[in-house]
């Protein structure tokens, strides 16, 4: 089994390497706040989280070191290259920010940001993350279950999936003034799936606030599928009947299916999914079942057949 | 006096070769550069296929731009200089190739043998790859004798096909943004198209020999 319980010695032991980091990070923060004082707007730092609690659902795994997780990023409303978003996601205003859970709901809400990292204890979930390209990392997020907002608000009985909508704002975001996607980017799961212990809302990585490349001031992860589903810098969260279109889907149906759960018998069209290279890993290395979750979301998909809904 | 680029000495040539040569090296000293300074970004080997695939293909333009640059300037010796491109352009495919066996694959034979065959961005590429061998091969004075211009000529028409499916593989591959090789193809459609142009101007002449004087 690849899931561990969080090894208490283990967690006393964290690399010097990675406390240097935070540290450095955290002044770095202090002087970048001194200066966004000054700059309302510009060049949000992160800010240390506290109060985390660890959990069980957390690897043992050796974590990608925070300069990779941070600057090696997937999110083409800031360009389509890798190394884009860390430059060009400094702009986004994550403050003030509202999150809309809406639909078919009892209990519509308009989330404050603010408000929602206090709302629910923040766990440290150190996941795996395998992107459809072939690449994996192992990230420290901090974040709580996406079941316990969901709780809150009250599903109605004709809410069968959830959609997520990430912030649209060209201004903001200059990859959104190219039409590489079609904008907003949108994201869904089924219910039981969004309901699953593993499905979090991430506020936070490293210990940190997260960093905008990463989808401040919150995202999605679910670690059982690729990262394209992990909506970032989510503005909406909707409860719905239909199966909800996704960015990718939208774009080439036949390649990005809407469970798009992590499955190394099931190729991309256009490539093999076997196996995957761990950032700063030399070899590349068998990619698992639900990247390795198998045991704990295989009964979500039983008697269906996941060649046919990829 | 005698000008320099219409005409210029032996000497001159064998400057322009030194200098090309060093610039043919300049990217392949910038990417070991980087990788002795840690400059290769989180997934070196990603970066190290992208960087020769895209010095291969930019060695495969350079060289299908002599014919055009020398036909638009009346530079001729710029011809002189067309071997060592195309050399370059295979230089930088070994690379490409050997990164993607090696690096990637690590000689997992089983694994390229069904990539190549399975995968159309790869079979493309291997495809201009193995293409590109024998031009390497007939590439010296001797193998031009030895073929003749003629046939030489023919069999190295090659570089065109060998051009479009490096187009088309690096189009194959891309997950959405076709920026780059949308570029590199209009790049490509230029070149060609120059060709043909030229081609139906010569034959202008020849179609219609009323309009040549007595
Ligand atoms: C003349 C032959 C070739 C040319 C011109 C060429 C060109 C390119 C270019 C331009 C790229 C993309 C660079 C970028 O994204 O910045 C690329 C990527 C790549 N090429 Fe080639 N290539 C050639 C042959 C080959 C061969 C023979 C193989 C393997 C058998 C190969 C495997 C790859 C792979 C694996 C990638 C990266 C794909 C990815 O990251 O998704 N190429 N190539």
């Amino acid at each position: 089994m690849l899931i561990k319980k969080a090894d208490v010695l283990k967690a006393a032991d964290v690399t010097p390497y990675e406390i240097y980091l935070q540290r450095r990070d955290f002044l770095r923060a202090g002087s970048a706040l001194a200066v966004s004082a000054l700059l309302p707007g510009v060049a949000e730092a992160t800010t240390r989280l506290s109060g985390i609690v660890s959990s069980p659902y957390s690897t043992s795994e050796e974590k990608t070191p925070y300069k990779d997780v941070t600057t090696y990023n997937n999110y083409y409303e800031f360009g389509t290259d890798k190394s884009d978003p860390a430059e060009n996601a400094q702009g986004l205003r994550t403050r003030p920010w509202t999150i809309s859970v809406e639909g078919a709901v009892k209990r519509p809400k308009v989330w404050d940001i603010d408000a929602l990292l206090k709302a629910f204890p923040i766990e440290e979930r150190i996941y795996r993350l395998r992107c459809v390209e072939g690449w994996s990392m192992v990230i420290p997020w901090e974040g709580f279950a996406l079941a316990n907002l969901i709780r809150q608000v009250e599903p109605t009985g004709s809410a069968r999936y959830v959609e997520f909508t990430t912030l649209h704002d060209p201004a903001q975001m200059p990859g959104q003034r190219s039409s590489v996607l079609n904008w907003p980017y949108t994201e869904g799961l089924r219910l039981d799936e969004a309901m699953h212990p593993l499905t979090i809302l991430a506020v936070g990585l490293y210990g940190q606030t997260l960093p905008n490349q990463n989808g401040a001031p919150v995202r999605l992860v679910v670690p059982w599928k690729y990262g394209f589903k992990s909506a970032k810098s989510i503005v909406r969260i909707r409860f719905v009947e239909q199966q909800p279109k996704t960015a990718w889907g939208r774009a080439a149906p036949s390649e990005y299916g809407f469970y798009s759960n992590v499955n190394p018998q099931v190729d991309h069209p256009r490539w093999s999914q076997a196996r995957e290279r761990r950032i700063g890993e030399f070899f590349k290395r068998k990619t698992e079942m639900f990247n390795g979750y198998g045991e704990q979301v295989a009964q979500l998909y039983q008697g269906m057949d996941l060649r046919k809904n990829f | 006096m005698r000008n320099v680029l219409l005409n210029p000495s032996a000497r001159q040539i064998i400057i322009a070769k030194a200098t090309l040569f060093i610039v043919g090296l300049l990217p392949l000293a910038r990417l070991v550069w980087l990788g002795v300074n840690d400059g290769l970004g989180a997934n070196p080997i990603e970066f190290i296929t992208h960087f020769t695939g895209t010095w291969t293909l930019v060695g495969l333009l350079t060289t299908l731009s002599i014919t055009p640059l020398r036909k638009i300037s009346g530079w001729n010796w710029l011809i002189r200089l067309r071997r060592m491109l195309g050399l370059f352009a295979f230089f930088y495919a070994c690379l490409h190739f050997t990164t993607y066996i090696w690096l990637d694959q690590f000689f997992d034979m089983q694994m390229v043998v069904k990539d190549v065959i399975k995968r159309p961005f790869i079979t493309v590429g291997f495809l201009a790859f193995v293409l590109l061998i024998p031009l390497a091969l007939t590439s010296t004075n001797a193998m031009m004798k030895r073929l003749g211009g003629k046939k030489w000529q023919r069999l190295h028409r090659l570089i065109y096909a060998i051009a479009v499916l490096g187009v088309v593989h690096y189009w194959w591959l891309v997950k959405k943004d076709i920026t780059q090789p949308l570029i590199y193809a209009l790049v490509l459609a230029v070149l060609l198209g120059i060709r043909l142009v030229f081609k139906a101007q010569i034959r202008i002449p020849v179609v219609m020999p009323k309009h040549n004087p007595e």
